[in-house]
């Protein structure tokens, strides 16, 4: 396989402002002595590949830079550190305010968690499908409006509905119009942020279908990013478990969800409710995240919550270390491991 | 987990609760004969999808519906006392003291200008017979037995400085302040990390254990409903369809739509196409003609019998479904699984 999409010692640093007054910056500027300014490590060193016609799943809870690292990703924000490859491009070479005229613009397109509130609201759904076809592929008149149609009908939005605005529409039918607008210029990759979050439980299931039969059709590699592990598990052919802007472990989502190497990824299946209880034991995590506020580089960002923690593991940080087709950061994966013996 | 009411009388037992809603294009019929029981110390779980009318259930038992809302019809009785003809001023003496409840988004939910130990202090001096000048040191006792760590310097924050799992484990604190009898907690954990839901939930079924109060769940998430309530009451555009024990309703569901609701859940699927999603879309209330079973217009086992009115629950049932005809009732001995090819048809 080829990789799509290869992201490299990826980082995300914000400035922290408003630590100090202004009046104590002032101070400080005027008194001399360097200006150290407090930084937000939202994406961390991360590493991964896409391959073409994959479809990862990303998650881990809020506030673990999952949506930063999709901004990023797709172009709306600019990296601190690292390289993201599109093929053979280099993406962080380009600003993100740049990106937007690009011709490679079309090929990596984002749908939106809410689609009620990510579609303008004085567009109709026509206007809403045409309007990066207009600008991404100076489509007109009557090719605009085939093209728009041919894709409302693969997305199952009727067709007189797209005179609509989206508060005329349902919950399903807004989500048809996000993924129509973002499969219009047939892009190579499709990052879908909680597509279905606001769902209920019967439409999910259509939107879900849709995404696998569009994916099948178009042969688009899907980055998923959800917080519903029993989504990610029937769509997803791989995962990534995001844990405070760390990459904590990866792998193929079946084996991830049934036999979990890293102690976030233990309480995060464990914490799923099921139809049917098996009777697992209730692995439960305590306390808050560390800040991601300047973080210890030598101290595990799981350290303080995970159950194993012991001192070891405020003096190194784990690697992603390899274990076959996964990956996990944690000093103890090797316990965990399932008995069948993984190559390494 | 809680085991199902005996005999005992209910803490709280809604009966044929009916809801209207004015609005200007026309009357919507939101609920409509609506019964279900909690016993003390039970859970008992309100499923349904958006629209069914869980949240407005909650809302007439507390008497904080909309202006708009009018309950026409019904009983929601606390202890001897029925809320839904209460004058305001008893209603004001049992709201937070008897019956307490935990909304949806703590963040809106919670005073944003003052702190949060202030905010269960005002309950536990208004409710909880606390003097004046105890009621900030309990404040914190209850924030540390909501497993906040450091309570006291916890209790000057306000709610903008705290994570969603903190907030709603203060929404927990202020409700439980009074110790009431009956909790009605509203989607309490959407929005929250699913490592944060266990925790939350944890909580709540803990303390609602001990302190033996029955808890009204109010839930979209099947499983979740599942995992944490003794009973589950099914409700679709109004209707209760479906009222039966956990255990039995997962591995014999009889009305259609709890069938295909367990059958469209994630969880209940190894893979995408063994999901089945639900044909149709939920009746409008405003209608003038809506048939006496609201789901019979999606219904795949719809019969003649569906145009006359719903059966009543048979009183001293355990298991009720609002169906002419419902899925086939277990043959003993045979342990049929959900989501069978019948009901997904």
């Amino acid at each position: 396989m080829t990789a799509l999409l290869d992201v490299a010692e990826f980082s995300k640093l914000f400035p922290v402002t408003g630590t100090s007054s202004s009046w104590q910056r002032l101070r400080q500027r005027f008194q001399g002595g360097p200006e150290k300014l407090s930084k937000v490590h939202a994406v961390d060193n991360v590493s991964f590949v896409i391959e073409k016609g994959e479809t990862v799943g990303l998650v881990g809870e809020s506030g673990c830079g999952k949506s930063t690292l999709v901004r990023a990703l797709t172009r709306l924000i600019d990296a601190s550190d690292g390289s993201v490859k599109l093929g053979d491009r280099e993406l962080t070479l380009t600003p993100a305010h740049e990106f937007a005229r690009d011709p490679d613009r079309a090929r990596i397109q984002m749908v939106f968690q809410d689609a009620g509130e990510s579609v303008n609201p004085r567009f109709t759904a026509f206007d809403a499908i045409a309007d990066p076809l207009r600008r991404l592929r100076h489509l007109k008149g009557k090719a605009l409006r085939e093209r728009v149609e041919s894709v409302a009908g693969q997305c199952g939005l009727p067709l007189q509905l797209l005179t609509r605005f989206p508060h005329q529409l349902s919950g399903g039918q807004r989500a048809r119009v996000g993924i129509a607008r973002a499969i219009a210029v047939e892009p190579d990759l499709l990052v879908l942020d909680e597509p279905t979050a606001a769902l209920d439980v019967s439409v999910q299931v259509v939107i879900l279908q849709l995404l696998q039969r569009l994916k099948k059709e178009f042969g688009m590699s899907y980055l998923f990013v959800s917080h519903d592990l029993s989504v990610v598990k029937l769509l997803c052919d791989r995962v990534l478990v995001m844990y405070l802007g760390k990459i904590v472990e990866a792998g193929p989502a079946v084996e991830v969800f049934e036999h979990p190497l890293h102690p976030y990824t233990q309480a995060l299946v464990a914490a799923v409710p099921r139809l049917h209880e098996d009777g697992a034991e209730r692995l439960r995590l305590t306390g808050e995240p560390r800040s991601p506020i300047d973080p210890d580089p030598h101290v595990c960002r799981f350290y303080g919550r995970c159950p194993r923690g012991i001192h070891d593991c405020t003096a190194a940080m784990p690697d992603l270390r390899r274990f076959g087709a996964r990956q996990v950061a944690c000093h103890f994966a090797e316990e965990f491991l399932p008995p069948a013996p993984a190559k390494a | 987990m809680i085991t199902a009411n005996t005999n005992r009388a209910p803490a709280l037992a809604v009966e044929g609760l009916c809801v209207e809603f004015r609005t200007r294009s026309g009357i919507v019929r939101a609920l409509d004969n609506v019964s279900f029981s909690a016993g003390k110390g039970e859970t008992v779980a309100l499923v349904g999808e958006s629209g069914s009318g869980k949240s407005v259930t909650a809302y007439a038992v507390m008497g904080i519906l909309d202006p708009a809302g009018r309950v026409t019809a019904g009983r929601a009785v606390l202890g001897g006392l029925d809320l839904l003809s209460a004058k305001p001023s008893q209603l004001a003496e049992v709201r937070g003291r008897d019956i307490a409840m935990i909304f949806q988004n703590p963040r809106t939910a919670l005073n944003p200008i003052r702190p949060v130990g202030k905010q269960i202090a005002d309950v536990l001096i208004r409710h909880g017979n606390v003097p004046r000048r105890e009621a900030p040191a309990q404040a914190v006792e209850m924030l540390r037995a909501v497993g906040i760590t450091d309570p006291a310097r916890r209790a000057k924050a306000y709610p903008f400085e705290m994570s969603g799992g903190m907030c709603q484990r203060v929404m927990i604190a202020i409700a439980l302040a009074a110790k009431p009898s009956v909790l009605i907690a509203d989607e309490p954990t959407t929005g929250l990390d699913v490592t944060t839901q266990a925790v939350i939930m944890d909580l709540v079924n803990d303390l609602a254990a001990k302190m033996g109060m029955a808890t009204i769940f109010i839930t979209h998430d099947l499983a979740l409903a599942g995992q944490r309530a003794a009973r589950i009451v099914v409700m679709h555009a109004g209707h209760v369809v479906e009222n039966a024990p956990t255990t039995e309703l997962f591995s014999y569901p009889r009305h259609p739509y709890t069938g295909e609701l367990i059958a469209a859940t994630p969880d209940s699927a190894a893979s995408l196409d063994e999901l089945a999603s639900i044909p149709g879309t939920l009746p409008d209330l405003r209608r003038a003609d809506l048939p006496p079973c609201r789901y019979s217009e999606r219904c795949p086992r719809k019969t003649d019998a569906c145009s006359q009115p719903l059966p009543l629950a048979p009183p001293g049932a355990t298991h009720f479904v609002a169906c002419w005809n419902p899925l086939p009732a277990p043959t003993l001995g045979a342990p049929v699984l959900v989501a069978s090819a019948e009901n997904v048809a």
